[in-house]
């Protein structure tokens, strides 16, 4: 007993001891590591351009496919220098992603900011710093746009226009009823997306939105809200959903009923991601508005433009496409994402 | 008057009340809403929504009731799901034929091996290690969803596999699969835990550790195979989700299901204080919140208000149960109406 509780406390010393070591080194190698930092920093001063991005985190496919385009665009090859690093859907994190990107000096920081407000103070320091900021994806709300020099993305209220054009000019030249199933609440695709499409159909006396839930941008949420729409109302002919999960939920759902999706209900969505293209091809889906990932080249070009001293457009929008059944067919073996 | 006295008194009264009501405004809103028909050969409705639905959150709930009553709580079922829809998934979408049953079978016993792994490392961390139970399964629920995505390479696995959709899609004697798997392990759990001495057992542990202990009883081995029983059902929970939209979606499968099971719990009337646990109570809190989900959606409640109905739901049905409310309206009563004074002949 005696010597168990010896030993116990020789174990704990020698713990403490190798801790404190451990502390010593690694404040040691602070030390030495700093001046070494800014050396290098001096000497890699060539051609390479220096770019810091923080990504919102790695939530969906189209998430995924924007990452890799942005690492495969901005390479060494390239000409770039790329600092990458994933924020885990968190403000703080990307805020001292880019605390700490102007802390070493890069060119240029883009990133994806996760919630509109609260960016202020951190772009503020990146002017002081004369550091440009490229807004990518989504914006920010703020007073003074001298913070950022270009925000390039998809415009969501368009995209939400084009699919309630097609709608109405494709199916709504006799009397249907719409259902929603829209975004995550008071997130910015999902406001401009039913915005777009109420505008783009409240000409057309056919089309009436007969009822609109959230389904959280997520397949299972899309499947429950749609069942609970089946339940309700009998007589549904079209589903908007605001993503290609929540049209792919649906679909399930649809097929629970004992009802053929894109045949007896119609299914129109936005995103174009792999699954929500092959269904789109199987003919379960009937149109959808592509939200382009891929917005690396652009954000090169744009990188390149300012370099070379030239300027830029405030806001870029990204060209998107849009599919049928059929065009989706032929797009389908060439997707990258 | 006793009679109903009583029965207000019960404490599944109030959310059966609930339940009833929600039905209710559902069947005002929608006049075929408690039909039941048969389409394609099985039963369709509704009722039989909510029971399909209900599945997954019974069996997480089912294994909540269990670690509660020995006075713990576990966390990390929804990282578990999704875990083990990634696992699964992972294996059926990388095979060269996904859908034969062996494949199948073969990836969820994979899936199931993964999962008790994680009960038998939570279960160590509280049973062996003392720590907090909260803090021990905490452990899973942050990580176990890097994990997941680990597997899955950040990106949503979708397959196609006839078997593995009837889990969730799939009608047995025209009902559906999912009810029934939940069913089975809930009459299983029920008829284990109030035939034998397990269910008292479990309670005593909840009670006094210590005590049970000293008098006998192997309070490690009971709270480490609450753990690993919770992980498992967790397990068949994740299978179920993930067969309902057939992807591993890791972000999102099974977030916040912790707090729907825990909830489920308490409505049921276990206590989170251990010792005292009713399976039937916690069947009733999933039908309540499962009834829920489809109510909001059914009645049309406007999307900016969803999360405010489901919590006065939530409130006014925990406050109707807290005993000092139901003090204050038990005295209430009796003044209003004071009992007759019964007369000796």
């Amino acid at each position: 007993m005696v010597s168990k509780k010896i030993r116990t406390q020789a174990v704990a010393a020698g713990i403490a001891v190798l801790a404190l070591g451990l502390t010593a080194c690694s404040s040691g190698d602070d030390k030495t590591a700093d001046p070494g930092s800014t050396s290098s920093e001096g000497s890699s001063g060539g051609d390479a351009i220096s770019v810091g991005f923080s990504q919102v985190g790695a939530e969906s496919g189209w998430r995924a496919a924007n990452t890799k385009s942005i690492q495969d665009t901005l390479t060494k090859d390239a000409g770039f220098d790329l600092k990458f690093s994933d924020a885990q859907q968190k403000q703080e994190n990307q805020i001292q992603a880019i605390r700490s990107y102007i802390a070493q000096g890069v060119q240029y920081i883009a990133f994806s900011p996760v919630v509109e407000t609260g960016w202020d103070a951190v772009l503020q320091e990146a002017k002081a710093a004369n550091i440009p900021v490229i807004l990518t994806d989504r914006a920010v709300d703020t007073a003074d746009t001298s913070l950022y020099v270009t925000f390039i993305g998809s415009d969501f209220v368009e995209e939400g226009k084009r699919v309630g054009q097609w709608v109405s000019d494709n199916l709504g030249t006799e009397p249907i009823n719409v259902v929603e199933l829209q975004g995550t609440t008071g997130s910015a695709p999902a406001i401009d997306r039913k915005q777009g499409f109420e505008d783009a159909t409240k000409d057309n006396a056919n089309i009436k939105i007969i009822a609109s839930q959230t389904g959280d941008f997520t397949r299972d949420g899309g499947k429950k809200v749609m069942e609970g729409f089946l339940q309700a109302n009998p007589d549904i002919d079209v589903v908007y959903a605001h993503n290609d999960d929540m049209g792919l939920g649906a679909i399930e759902a649809i097929e629970a009923a004992g009802k053929k999706p894109g045949v007896d209900i119609k299914i129109v969505t936005i995103d174009g991601v792999k699954d929500g293209m092959t269904a789109l091809a199987d003919g379960k889906i009937n149109y959808i508005v592509e939200c382009n990932p891929l917005l690396g080249p652009d954000l090169a070009k744009i990188i390149k433009t300012l370099h070379d001293g030239g300027t830029v457009e405030p806001r870029i929008v990204t060209q998107d496409g849009a599919f049928d059944q059929e065009q989706a067919k032929a797009a389908l073996p060439d997707r990258q994402y | 008057m006793t009679g109903l006295a009583q029965l207000t008194r019960h404490r599944l009264f109030w959310p059966i009340v609930a339940l009833v009501v929600l039905l209710l405004a559902s069947t005002l809103k929608s006049h075929s809403f408690l039909e039941v028909t048969v389409r394609d050969g099985h039963l369709y409705g509704a009722p039989i929504d909510i029971l399909r639905r209900s599945s997954i959150l019974l069996l997480v709930a089912l294994g909540m009731t269990l670690v509660i009553a020995t006075r713990g709580i576990d966390l990390s079922v929804g990282a578990v799901m999704a875990i083990a829809g990634a696992v699964t998934l992972t294996q059926i979408a990388s095979s060269p034929d996904p859908g034969a049953v062996s494949t199948v079978a073969v990836a969820m016993l994979t899936g199931l091996a993964v999962c008790l792994v994680i009960g038998v490392f939570n279960g160590f961390l509280v049973a062996v290690l003392g720590i907090q139970p909260i803090i021990a399964t905490l452990v899973i629920m942050t990580a176990g969803r890097g994990i997941a995505m680990l597997i899955t390479g950040g990106q949503i696995t979708t397959v196609t596999s006839a078997p593995y959709k009837t889990l969730a899609s799939g009608f047995w004697l025209g009902l559906p699969v999912a009810a029934l798997i939940a069913g089975v392990f809930f009459a299983v759990v029920a008829l284990v835990t109030r035939r034998t001495a397990l269910g008292v057992l479990i309670e005593s542990v909840g009670i006094n550790p210590t005590a049970s202990r000293l008098a006998g009883v192997r309070a490690r081995t009971i709270i480490w195979t609450v753990y690993v029983l919770c992980a498992l059902f967790a397990c068949i929970a994740g299978f179920l989700q993930s067969s309902n939209i057939m992807a591993a979606d890791s972000n999102n499968a099974g977030l916040f299901i912790e707090l729907d099971a825990i909830l489920a719990v308490v409505i049921g009337g276990t206590s989170l204080a251990g010792g005292k646990f009713s399976l039937t109570g916690t069947l009733v809190g999933v039908l309540v919140i499962t009834t829920l989900t489809l109510s909001i959606t059914v009645i049309g409640i406007p999307v900016n208000a969803v999360s405010l109905f489901k919590a006065l739901v939530v409130i006014v049905v925990c406050l109707l149960q807290s005993p000092v409310v139901q003090h204050k309206l038990r005295a209430r009563r009796r003044q209003a109406a004071p009992v007759p004074v019964e007369v000796p002949a």
